[in-house]
Formats: C-alpha cells, structure tokens, sequence
C-alpha cells in the first residue's frame, strides 16, 4: 500500500505541474498513467512538433515541455506508476483507498484527475470478428516476440510501429505488411526498407488493401483484405498485428459517480473539485463554462486544485499563501541552499 | 453562413447553419449532433471527428495538409472520401455540403 496525500492520474503537463503545486505546498503525492512514460499527449501525440503558446516559453517540443516539467518537479521526488491504470476507488472514512490495473494500491487523502481525454488505448479493427481472436492470434502490441518465429503474420499499418516490426519480423517469420494506401506516414528509411525487402521477396507488401475478414477456430487460419476497387485476396495467416495508434477512452473514470459532459468532467472553477469530495479534475479532462483546453489552463487548474487539496490532507493546518521567491518554506522544499 | 447536413449512423439528418470560419468538426458539436468525438480538440492529432464526404464534394474542399491522410490512416475505417472534419473551415462555397458520420470513432 503507497500511503501518500494526493493521487495524481495522468502524466501529462498539467498532472506534471500539479505535482509541482502540491509539493511546493507541502504536499507529497504520486503519479499514475497508462502510458510507459510521462508526457501524456505531449509526448503521445506531438512529441517532435513545437508549441508556441506556453506563457515566456517562445517555442517548445512537447518533449522538451514534459522534460522541463519533470526537472522542475525533480526536487519533491514523485513517485511514478506507469503502465498502470486506475480501475477502482472507495471511499473509506476521510481518505481514498485507490487500486490500479497492475493490482498497486494507495492510501491517500484526496485524488487529482489529469487524464487528458482519457488513457490512451490502441485502435482496433473495426471488422468484428476480431475480438474473438484479440490476444491469442491477433494483437495491438507485441510483448513476446519469439511466438512469431516461423509463423505467417499479417501486419497492417502505415506508421512506424507497422514498418518496423515488419521489418524485424521478415527477419524470422513470413511476413504480409498491409496499408490502406501507397503513402505511408512513417520514417522514409523504413519505408525504403520495406520496399526493397518486397523487391526481394523477403516480405510481402499490400498497398490499398484493408482487412475484410478473419477466419479461424481457435486461432486465426485465413485473412481476406479487399482492395479499394474491390478485390478480394486471401491467405494464410497464424497471426495478425494491427497498428493504428492509440485512442483515448475515460474507461474506468465513467464508474465514479462523478458528473461527465460529452467525456469530461464538470468541476467548480474556485478549486477544481468535481461533485464527489477528494476527487479534483483539471487539464482537458474538465469542463467548466469558459474552459480552454490549452496546457497554460491546465497549470492554472492544477495550481488551484493543489490548494483545494490542502484541507484534505491536512484538515487540521491552515494554508497560508506564500510566493516561492520570499518563501523560506517553499525555498526549502525545492532543495534550495543558500 | 453555410448549410451543412449531417448524416449520423442512426439514419438520422442534421442540418445546421454553420458560421463562416468554423469547421465542420466545430458545427457538429456546437450543435450536440452525435458521433464527431474530436479528441483533440482541432489539432489534427486523433482522428476522432472523421467523416466520409459526399462523392460530389469531394472536389470541391480544400485539398488534404500533410498530417491530415497521416491521420486518417489511423481512422475507424476510413475510405476514399474520408476527410477530418477538423480541417474543412466553413465558407459560402461549402454551402449545401454533405457529410457522413461513421458508427463510431474508434
């Protein structure tokens, strides 16, 4: 059990300078998110392309917005759970008993979403019958890549993740790489690569084909893709592999009796608290009349609500409101010697 | 000021009068017509507001930036007339525009 003040969900740049806010206050909490690393959209989304609109920062990646973000928040050594989503909460007297996907619990006094427009999943496909065959022949991430070894899979994608496994793959499996059109999206290196492995026959390539179909008893045997004009191929297949990025879903946030408008979370805007107490919404998750869902908005929020926390954790002590130029405390938190 | 008409999966048809400057993406939600998600909220980075547009338009819209067939190929099933309703902005020339909605944004 992590016992700490506040839980943040979400790693993006909001639930980042939450994390900030509560520390410089005087606050401990840890962070989850789905993702394997911090960054949120930022870094899911736009990692390489530059924003122009965060206050005194001219110009800034999304990854060097989050790299900053965790610097800036390196003196109150968060403690990070990623890969992990939170499933459940209960309420158990005055504080939250919180537990995520990977089975990681926490104690804390009140509970901070920053889940952006939910975690990030992967797109699936959208032909039916492949649910049946979802993680024993057909997958959207590949965890253990030895299962391949002299297979015939079947991967479809344009993207780098579909260029450069199947260029790993034709290594040790026979391999079909499908795409809806002769453009591709990823990294042109891969592109060539792909395309002299198809000249040598090393791997075989279908342009402006999708999936049709997908047979099997217990694991997949055939797959149909259809062209744009209609035409139908079919082949062999042991397995299939669909990369088409990720998605974002509320998931589980829906089951928490909290007050959602079109996927977001209504909140007051004096501390960011939704309609259950302890439970806070901030970044582009929450709504409010007004709300602008821009990253500055998602600071502001954060700071607020880091502030709405305070009762929570500490019922007993009064906030006082200090800036971190002349506060001695808030000076100390950062580690700083003088 | 332009007529745009959506088409939602539930045989249902919506036209609205969209505002000059706006987008196709914007005159779906502002106006609660179900199925355009718009994740990101206009930035060409999820797909989530993907539409098919009538044949006979197809010509006549601004052509595709970079980035925007990027992201369709990552579009619940996306076709040959599939466009992101975020980057089709609202002028008198788009007056009578026709748009599909797909069963679902992913």
């Amino acid at each position: 059990m992590n016992k700490t003040d506040v839980l943040i969900i979400g790693a993006g740049p909001t639930g980042l300078f939450c994390a900030h806010q509560l520390g410089i206050i005087g606050l401990s909490c840890e962070i989850v998110d789905n993702l394997d690393k911090a960054g949120g959209q930022c870094i899911e989304l736009y990692p390489d392309k530059p924003i122009y609109d965060i206050p005194a920062v001219p110009e800034c990646t999304g990854e060097e917005l989050t790299n900053n973000l965790l610097k800036q928040i390196k003196p109150f050594s968060v403690k990070f759970h990623l890969n992990e989503r939170v499933e459940h909460l209960n309420k158990t007297e005055s504080r939250w008993h919180v537990k995520t996907s990977g089975g990681v619990e926490f104690d804390v006094a009140a509970i901070v979403i920053a889940g952006g427009v939910g975690s990030f999943e992967p797109r699936k496909f959208p032909v039916k019958e492949c649910e049946k065959f979802e993680g024993n022949s057909l997958f959207y991430s590949i965890k253990d890549k030895s299962i391949f070894k002299d297979k015939t899979i079947s991967i479809f994608g344009g993207g780098d993740s579909a260029l450069d496994w199947a260029i790993e793959l034709s290594n040790t499996s026979k391999v079909n790489l499908i795409h809806r059109r002769d453009g591709f999206s990823g990294a042109e290196s891969s592109v060539q690569k792909v395309k002299e492995l198809n000249d040598q026959g090393k791997l075989n390539l279908y342009t402006k084909f999708q999936l049709d179909s997908v047979m099997g008893d217990k694991n997949i045997e055939l797959v149909k893709i259809k062209h744009d004009e209609g035409e139908i191929k079919e082949f062999k297949s042991d397995y299939v592999l669909g990369f088409f990025g990720l998605i974002m879903q509320l998931g589980p946030i829906l089951e928490w009796g909290l007050n959602i408008d079109k996927k977001t979370v209504q909140v007051n805007t004096e501390n960011f608290e939704t309609n259950v107490q302890g439970i806070f919404a901030i970044g582009d998750i929450c709504s409010y009349p007004g709300k602008l869902k821009l990253i500055l908005s998602g600071f502001h929020e954060g700071a607020l609500a880091a502030r709405g926390c305070f009762k929570y954790a500490k019922p007993n002590e009064k906030l006082r409101f200090e800036f971190t130029t002349t506060s001695k405390a808030a000076q100390e938190r950062l580690g700083i010697k003088k | 000021m332009a007529k745009i008409t959506y088409h939602t999966h539930d045989n249902k048809t919506h036209t609205i009068d969209v505002q000059n400057g706006l987008t196709v993406m914007e005159g779906a939600v502002q106006n609660d017509i179900p199925g355009i998600d718009a994740d990101c909220g206009g930035g060409m980075a999820c797909a989530t507001c993907h539409v098919y547009v009538k044949e006979e338009w197809l010509d006549k819209l601004p052509s595709k930036e970079d980035g925007e067939e990027d992201m369709l190929d990552m579009a619940f099933e996306p076709k040959n007339n599939s466009r992101l309703s975020c980057q089709l902005i609202i002028s008198d020339e788009l007056d009578g525009l026709e748009v599909n909605i797909p069963s679902k944004q992913g």
